[in-house]
């Protein structure tokens, strides 16, 4: 009697404390994001300012900097130079950079571009849709993406030179 | 198990303060009996060996319960001092927010969670352990009185009967017609009789002791209906803007679902176009200042083939509809409400190609504000270039025109003006009423000339598979709350000792009640009705 007693309780106790752990870990302890670290990174299709289709996908073997980013947003301005001097070193070691504009107006993008002389493929998120799949909440939010489509972090906040060149290490090839 | 034997016979488990059978005190108590739980053992009491035990019987205790509720209770109103973090301005930084406005507690407020107090941690466990005391109060309690209502014999011991608080002892000669009569009335009332010996139990309404264990099953079941929401899946709860016009993704659908806008709605009550009965209350308010209705009439749209964002989707029409508040538009389990709405924002603008001095016009560009043209050829060598584009014009703290966002709330342009006396072109810095010439006198202007507007609605994306499950735990949390509230456990004993007839009856509430009924049942008959012993010692 004892002995069933005994296991009984733990069992209850047990049950109960998985399902608040469960709880109170997917609530506070994980993003409630529909995509975290270690998902594999969405598809998209989106269109670069010169026209070009820009695929996720064919970028497969080469590590992605996936950089979501509004001209109005001042951390974005911010880190977007030292992107774009990082971009200029990693490119030849197979790391590339998509800057996803949150779906502004071409001109004002342009004009963005131009004035910090970006070398890498910006392209425009027209109908929210990469952002939805992104469950893109603050600007600037960067996805590092490894070779195999893995994410491997997610950066929000402004990143300082040393941090760009830091998460382009981590995807290099 | 250690044991302990009635000298009725009965075999009652160890911490038992009135035997199951016979209801004799088997510990000293005091000269009325407390009936909670029948006095029955709760075992969480008397075991204490393991860690596990510990913990059961912490958990057991209905003080720790009513604690957990109080500091629930507490917590739960100091997140009403200061705002939730969803009613603060959306774009400034939390962590700065409470500080800034709120000073030294503030800061400790968003510490601690209090700014999001339902998503904190500490919170969420207050009300698992809530849920978990719910748990083990109940099986520590209920399964001892099951076993100890089971077990109650008719023939009651003469000590239990005599320190229940309604108690006659009276000498009473043996009249079987008299003894019919209580039967009959007794079962008339609705009481089940068991007899034994010539002595009687009457018992009505024992489903009522459930009420609360029951109404403690429906709160479990609505806490696991609102812990699945966290599961993935399970809960969709999401908002969009959408402009009139536009065809958007729904959020929350995987790319599924698109939605197009075709009119927003805003409706007022007026004087002239309401029936006459409710002219008095449109006087009374306002004429065109009450709400009438609010709708957006939309079409959805499902993705044909594969989902890759971002790419022009192919789209499959589902239906039209008409969303207003309270009517929201479902598919597929999604329900899309009416929650807000923009009224009038800039679509595009239109200016004429001007001259400064004759105010001849040359041509009329329309700028469309989400997606303006890089150029806008006027012929006959008349042409504007548009240079930048500011949808939400101010100027930054080094004095540069910049965006707010990408809502065109206050568009601002930099135009590049060609004419043919004018080849490389004049640049003019136009906003709303401001236009800055930064190379120098200007020939040309854009004069504006034109605005149009369109509405802009914002609706709730919901998808919710828990609904149910709280609505069933809703449901037996009532039955158990009017199970035990509606119905009285009343019993009524009588014994015959010798020359003697004990009488004695308890109820679990409503003890008026339970006296109005026992004086019709022993009115003209030789029984002496029971005497509340506890106003006797007041």
């Amino acid at each position: 009697m004892k002995e069933k007693r005994f296991w009984l309780r733990t069992v209850i106790l047990a049950i109960m404390l998985a399902a608040i752990g469960y709880t109170i870990y997917s609530n506070v302890f994980v993003e409630k994001k529909a995509i975290q670290v270690g998902d594999s990174a969405p598809d998209f299709v989106l269109t670069d300012l010169n026209g070009n289709k820009i695929q996720l996908s064919d970028y497969r073997g080469k590590g992605v900097f996936l950089n979501f980013w509004g001209t109005w947003c001042k951390p974005c301005e911010k880190e977007m130079p030292h992107i774009n001097s990082q971009y200029n070193v990693y490119k030849n070691e197979g790391v590339e950079v998509i800057a996803v504009n949150v779906g502004e107006a071409k001109v004002t993008v342009q004009t963005f571009v131009d004035r910090f002389q970006l070398t890498f493929p910006v392209v425009i998120d027209q109908q929210d849709q990469v952002m939805n799949a992104y469950d893109i909440n603050p600007l600037p939010t960067t996805f590092l993406i490894d070779k195999d489509g893995k994410i491997v972090d997610i950066i929000t906040g402004t990143m300082t030179e040393e941090d760009v060149k830091k998460y382009m290490e981590r995807i290099k090839p | 198990m250690e044991q302990v034997k009635c000298e009725c016979g009965h075999v009652n488990p160890i911490g038992t303060v009135l035997c199951e059978a016979c209801g004799k005190p088997l510990e000293e108590v005091p000269a009325l009996l407390d009936m909670r739980y029948e006095g029955s053992a709760r075992r969480s009491q008397t075991y204490n060996k393991t860690i596990i035990d510990k913990i059961w019987n912490f958990f057991s205790s209905v003080k720790v319960g009513v604690w957990l509720i109080v500091i629930t209770l507490v917590a739960s109103a100091i997140g009403t001092i200061y705002p939730q973090q969803m009613y603060i301005p959306p774009t400034v930084s939390p962590a700065e927010y409470y500080e800034q406005q709120y000073g030294l507690l503030g800061k400790w407020y968003y510490a601690l969670g209090f700014h999001d107090l339902y998503s904190s941690w500490w919170y969420m466990l207050l009300i698992a352990l809530i849920g978990v005391s719910l748990v083990i109060c109940s099986l520590d309690r209920v399964v001892p009185l099951y076993r100890a209502l089971n077990n109650q014999r008719v023939t009651r011991n003469e000590q239990f009967l005599q320190r229940q608080r309604l108690f006659s002892r009276a000498k009473v000669k043996h009249d079987e017609t008299a003894f019919r009569n209580v039967v009959d009335k007794l079962t008339k009332r609705g009481y089940r009789v068991r007899e034994e010996n010539g002595n009687i139990l009457a018992e009505k309404g024992r489903f009522s002791r459930w009420g609360p264990y029951v109404n403690h099953i429906g709160l479990i079941i609505f806490l696991i209906g609102a812990m699945l929401r966290f599961v993935p899946g399970m809960y969709v709860d999401e908002s969009m803007w959408i402009r009139e016009g536009e065809i958007k993704e729904i959020p929350g659908t995987n790319g599924k679902y698109f939605l197009e806008n075709k009119k927003f709605i805003f409706e007022v009550y007026e004087k002239e176009k309401e029936k006459e009965a409710f002219q008095a209350a449109i006087d009374r308010v306002g004429s065109g200042m009450m709400a009438k209705n609010y709708q957006t009439d939309v079409v959805l749209y499902e993705r044909v083939g594969p989902v890759v964002a971002g790419e022009e989707p192919k789209l499959k029409k589902i239906k039209s509809f008409s969303i207003r508040v309270n009517e929201p538009l479902k598919h597929d389990h999604y329900a899309l409400y009416q929650v807000d709405f923009k009224l009038d924002e800039l679509k595009s603008m239109s200016f004429h190609f001007t001259d400064k001095e004759t105010n001849k016009s040359f041509g009329t560009i329309t700028v469309d504000l989400i997606q303006p043209e890089k150029e806008y050829d006027l012929g006959n060598g008349y042409k504007v270039q548009l240079l930048s584009y500011f949808p939400d014009f101010y100027f930054d703290e080094n004095g540069n025109p910049n965006t707010r966002s990408k809502v065109p709330n206050n568009p601002a342009f930099v135009f590049k003006m060609f004419a043919p006396d004018r080849p490389k072109g004049e640049v003019s810095f136009t906003a709303i009423r401001q236009t800055i010439e930064p190379l120098g006198n200007n020939k040309y202007k854009m004069a504006f000339a034109n605005i149009e507007t369109r509405n802009v609605s914002a609706l709730t994306v919901r998808r919710d598979f828990t609904l149910w499950i709280l609505g069933v735990g809703g449901a037996i949390f009532m039955i158990g709350l009017i199970q035990g509230m509606y119905w009285n456990h009343r019993r009524v004993w009588i014994r015959r000792m010798n020359d003697e007839v004990l009488v004695a009856a308890h109820t679990n509430k409503n003890w008026f009640g339970l006296k109005k009924e026992l004086e019709g049942i022993f009115k003209d008959t030789p029984f002496v009705m029971p005497i509340d012993q506890a106003d006797k010692r007041s």
